[in-house]
């Protein structure tokens, strides 16, 4: 099976379905199975790709390599390393969990689908892609389903979230592009290896284009991430779409930005990025930190875990630039080195499986409460819903590095191996735990506990649907806090490679 | 490729067959109109098929014609005006498909359509500076009459100020020729003005004369504001064949005449026409911004994306250069389909361009097929990868950049505003109120979609989409074309 074009399956099988669903007009029901179906199959090709790939081996594996512009040195060239498998699992768990949420979506269920799975094959495009052209493509092609699901089938202030979101992310993308412009202006070609192995890109462009090309690509993925100044579409954003497209924004996009960190911008740029990782270290602190005070702060529930989520997803860019500061292995002592980075993909996994959960968490409270989601509008929940209620909980202590849950595992990484690199960041860091643990206690209390509320009188419990939404996310979160090697196994020789290879300067 | 000259003899003569039939029939003249169109595009297709792509033009005619002036009927392609030739035959086609509701005078309306054709046709293939002078007033006349007589808000005024303008740049045109006929001495063939031999001062001047005058028809800032107000008093089909054809002229006469004549004009004036285009791209993409008439906002957009061509064109490399030809190509299409949503399918069923009326009605529901190719063709003006404009900008900012860095810079602003003019429109014109019940309603039922307009609608997708999938099917045609001794002159040389 070796010939098989595993990796375009993964990404066009969710198209397919979309084009599908599009021309064969099935029924509400119908419409809502075959979604599912089709974005299951990442899943399960996601699986069998795993079962051809040699996790032992850091190389591009499952390579699919055309050419599609000869003159423009552009080509449709796909691959597969540790961290993209991970993320297209991730995708795989994310986006069917994300449709079972979204199943009662009354409204035009059809369009909802198509446009759901469009999204779903852009962002796993994004993980696949190793040349800029088609990378580009799938990057920018996210942001059409994923603007119209949040404004048609968002709250009343969804529009204007809609356009916010958009007009962020693509002010952040034209950088970008004008940073490649760059780059292929000086080099001549897109494809990442290629661009990566040449070495010396930025000596390459040149002073001061290096800088600018930097910036550009930089910025681009700062505010994807959404890295902390750069974050301010992401709460309300998070906060008006329905719950499922949340639970695919948190889950898989914010991953798109980190990737892409990983992928392009310390590949291309490890020199710049050893320069400027010490300024950059604080902008990640700021955002582990303050993400976690502003979550603390809000009252509305889907606000408090979008502001958590900047919080978390801040961890793996401090474990990033961490690494990059510290520079060369001389001086980086290599343990915490491997230990940051597996840390960081780790934590890319861990936040996407857990804040989607906790989204959807606060879905079912906004199901049952009308719509209200405020974090006083509840109390006294668990007496009622006990499953739901311990589901949840162990989502929550997911999310605040609970030990035998899976956060535990990657933020303990993160911390050690930032540790060892800049100690006075861990200590900062650790600050954000205790908020987070802050944050999130308070939140349980006030709606699990107490005086049942007018909500908790005669709410129901989890229904079939809302269990098996929150079901499989909970069973990662026990394995991979049980096991992690599971999932080590999988990026450790890919992060030690970078470790020992040439990406510290 | 010998049977491309027929062109211009099959609109012409289908123009007349036109004219002469819609004195009996409307629908007669329609369906001549489509016929010639359809033929039209279907020898630049045919040619294109057989076109083997060299270096400089290839002649298809070449007669004496007005021997005392040395001017010659010289008609030549190469794989730039190829690209054009393909783009005039579906800009005329899908024009037609979308003029199909024309009532009043329909065959004076489409006669002079055909016309209006033969002009571009001709400026696309001639290789004689004043032949190609000749068919750029002839492809300018029939728009007043076109505005003027089937337009609508202030048509006069509309057609009024582009003729003024365009004649305006014509005359700078004529007068930059005629000096370097003066000095050079030969005739007007393209090949023997730009022998010269010229002084560069007089290089400077002529190249500004020229260049000027054709750049007032493609939009250059701050000659442009023609181009909003004609574009939205002229009737759909002929803001289609203004925005998408017709501002490529201006470019076209840019590209073939100003900078392989005059090299070193254009090296003095570089620096001050990008400037121009850039502040075009952002000024423009900042008035669309906020313009409360859809068609207006459609209109600076093309201010806006003629800026990249412009910018294009003056960076002077191949890679930029050739951006600018496929923007050419890729802007005529989407902006041939973003003014037939917005005049055809919104503006004749709903008999406002209102945003702030058109926010009031749930039009997404009502004009599902209208609301969908919009998104589409403004994702595609938004240059989203994919779609046709997004490989022209990305060849412009990478070759603008290696000009100078700080253009591409300023440029790649005017794409986050494309975004946010383009978003913008879209969610006041077709999701402005999604909750809304009969309150929002229309006054009157608004008659459901026609077939020319899904044909249309679809021919224009399609050619975006192809092209931004498979760009090099364009630049295969267009990178040996910039290989010639009069370009390489002009350009600083570098693979597209």
């Amino acid at each position: 099976m070796n010939g098989f074009p595993w990796l375009s399956a993964i990404i066009f099988t969710p198209w397919l379905g979309a084009v599908l669903l599009a021309w064969g007009r099935p029924g509400a029901t119908a419409c809502r199975w075959v979604a599912l179906l089709f974005s299951l199959s990442t899943l399960g090709l996601g699986l069998a790709a795993l079962a051809v790939f040699q996790p032992g081996d850091p190389a591009y594996q499952l390579v699919e390599r055309h050419a599609w512009m000869p003159a423009l040195h552009v080509e449709y060239h796909l691959g597969v390393d540790g961290m993209s498998l991970l993320l297209v699992l991730l995708t795989g768990l994310v986006a069917p969990a994300a449709l079972l949420a979204s199943w009662r979506v009354e409204r035009a269920p059809r369009l909802f689908g198509v446009l759901f799975l469009l999204l779903q094959g852009s962002a796993l495009g994004v993980f696949l892609a190793l040349n800029f052209f088609p990378w580009f493509i799938f990057w920018e092609l996210s942001l059409v389903p994923a603007y119209f699901l949040i404004k048609l089938w968002g709250g009343p202030g969804a529009p204007a979230a809609a356009y916010q979101f958009v007009i962020y992310t693509i002010g952040g993308s034209a950088f970008l592009l004008a940073g490649f412009a760059a780059i292929y202006a000086a080099t001549g070609t897109l494809d990442f290896p290629d661009l990566a192995a040449g070495g010396a890109l930025a000596a390459r462009l040149g002073h001061p284009w290096a800088t600018v090309a930097f910036l550009g690509i930089f910025l681009g993925l700062a505010v994807k991430v959404p890295l902390f100044p750069f974050h301010t579409w992401l709460p309300p954003a998070y906060a008006e779409a329905p719950t499922g497209v949340t639970m695919f924004l948190t889950g898989v996009m914010s991953k798109m930005g980190v990737y892409g960190f990983f992928r392009l911008l310390w590949p291309l740029f490890p020199a710049p990025l050893h320069a400027a990782a010490g300024t950059l270290s604080w902008l990640a602190l700021g955002g582990v930190v303050l993400g976690a005070l502003a979550a603390l702060a809000q009252a509305d529930l889907k606000r408090m875990i979008a502001y958590g989520s900047v919080s978390h997803v801040s961890y793996c860019l401090l474990a990033l630039f961490a690494v990059a500061a510290a520079g060369s292995r001389a001086v980086a002592p290599a343990p915490a080195v491997v230990a940051a980075l597996n840390g960081a993909v780790l934590q890319m996994f861990n936040h996407g499986v857990t804040a989607a959960a906790l989204f959807a968490c606060v879905g079912v409270l906004e199901a049952r409460a009308g719509g209200r989601r405020g974090r006083g509008d509840f109390g006294g929940v668990r007496a009622a819903a006990p499953v739901f209620a311990g589901l949840c909980g162990i989502a929550m202590f997911a999310s605040l590095g609970l030990p035998g849950l899976n956060g535990f595992i990657s933020e303990f990484l993160v911390l050690r191996g930032v540790f060892g690199l800049a100690p006075g960041f861990a200590a900062g860091a650790c600050l954000g735990l205790l908020l987070t643990a802050v944050y999130l206690l308070n939140f349980y209390q006030r709606v699990f506990h107490g005086p049942p509320g007018p909500v908790a009188r005669g709410c129901a419990d989890l229904s079939r649907r809302e269990f098996w939404v929150l079901a499989p996310a909970i069973a990662v979160m026990f394995v991979i806090g049980i096991y992690p090697q599971l999932v080590l196994g999988l990026i450790n020789p890919l992060v030690t490679a970078w470790a020992g290879g040439g990406l510290l300067p | 490729m010998t049977l491309l000259p027929w062109t211009i003899y099959l609109t012409l003569g289908g123009a007349l067959l036109v004219l002469a039939a819609g004195a009996r029939s409307a629908a007669a003249a329609r369906w001549l109109a489509l016929a010639t169109a359809l033929a039209g595009w279907g020898v630049t297709l045919g040619a294109a098929v057989r076109f083997a792509p060299a270096p400089g033009l290839q002649t298809l005619v070449d007669a004496a014609w007005i021997p005392e002036l040395g001017v010659r009927y010289h008609l030549a392609a190469d794989g730039i005006s190829l690209t054009l030739l393909v783009l005039t035959g579906l800009a005329a086609t899908a024009g037609v498909l979308f003029s199909w509701n024309v009532t009043e005078r329909t065959g004076e309306y489409f006669a002079l359509y055909l016309l209006l054709i033969t002009g571009v046709y001709g400026v696309f293939l001639s290789a004689d500076a004043l032949l190609l002078f000749a068919f750029y007033e002839l492809a300018i006349a029939p728009k007043y009459f076109l505005i003027a007589i089937w337009g609508s808000t202030r048509r006069e005024y509309g057609a009024m100020k582009l003729v003024l303008y365009s004649f305006a740049g014509s005359a700078l045109v004529l007068a930059g020729l005629l000096w370097a006929r003066a000095a050079s001495g030969a005739g007007f063939d393209l090949a023997d003005l730009a022998a010269g031999p010229y002084t560069a001062a007089q290089q400077a001047g002529m190249f500004a004369l020229v260049f000027l005058g054709f750049a007032v028809l493609a939009g250059l800032f701050p000659f442009h504001t023609w181009a909003p107000t004609g574009h939205v008093a002229a009737p759909t089909g002929a803001s289609m064949l203004l925005a998408g054809v017709v501002m490529k002229l201006g470019a076209y006469g840019c590209l073939r005449v100003a900078m392989p004549l005059f090299p070193a004009g254009l090296a003095f004036w570089q620096s001050a026409i990008a400037w121009l285009a850039v502040a075009g791209i952002l000024y423009a993409g900042a008035v669309a911004l906020v313009q409360d008439d859809f068609k207006f906002v459609i209109g600076y957009s093309s201010v806006s994306h003629m800026g990249f061509v412009l910018l294009g064109l003056a960076a002077a490399n191949a890679g930029a250069v050739g951006g600018a030809v496929l923007q050419m190509f890729s802007h005529g299409v989407i902006a041939g389909l973003l003014f037939a949503v917005v005049g055809r399918m919104v503006y004749d069923r709903t008999h406002t361009r209102r945003l702030r009326d058109l926010r009031t009605m749930p039009l997404h529901r009502l004009l599902p097929f209208a609301a969908l190719t919009f998104v589409l063709a403004g994702l595609a003006s938004m240059g989203l990868p994919g779609c046709s404009g997004f490989p022209a900008e990305l060849l412009i900012l990478v070759g603008a950049w290696k000009t100078s860095p700080v253009w591409a810079l300023a440029a790649a602003a005017g794409v986050v505003l494309a975004a946010a003019f383009t978003l913008r429109a879209i969610q006041l014109a077709f999701f402005g109120r999604t909750g809304g019940g009969a309150a929002g309603a229309p006054p009157h039922p608004l008659p459901p979609i026609t077939w020319p307009e899904r044909a249309g609608a679809l021919l224009l997708l399609g050619a975006t989409l192809l092209i931004g999938l498979r760009p090099d099917l364009l630049l295969g045609w267009i990178g040996p074309s910039l290989q010639s001794p009069l370009f390489q002159a002009a350009l600083k040389g570098g693979a597209p």
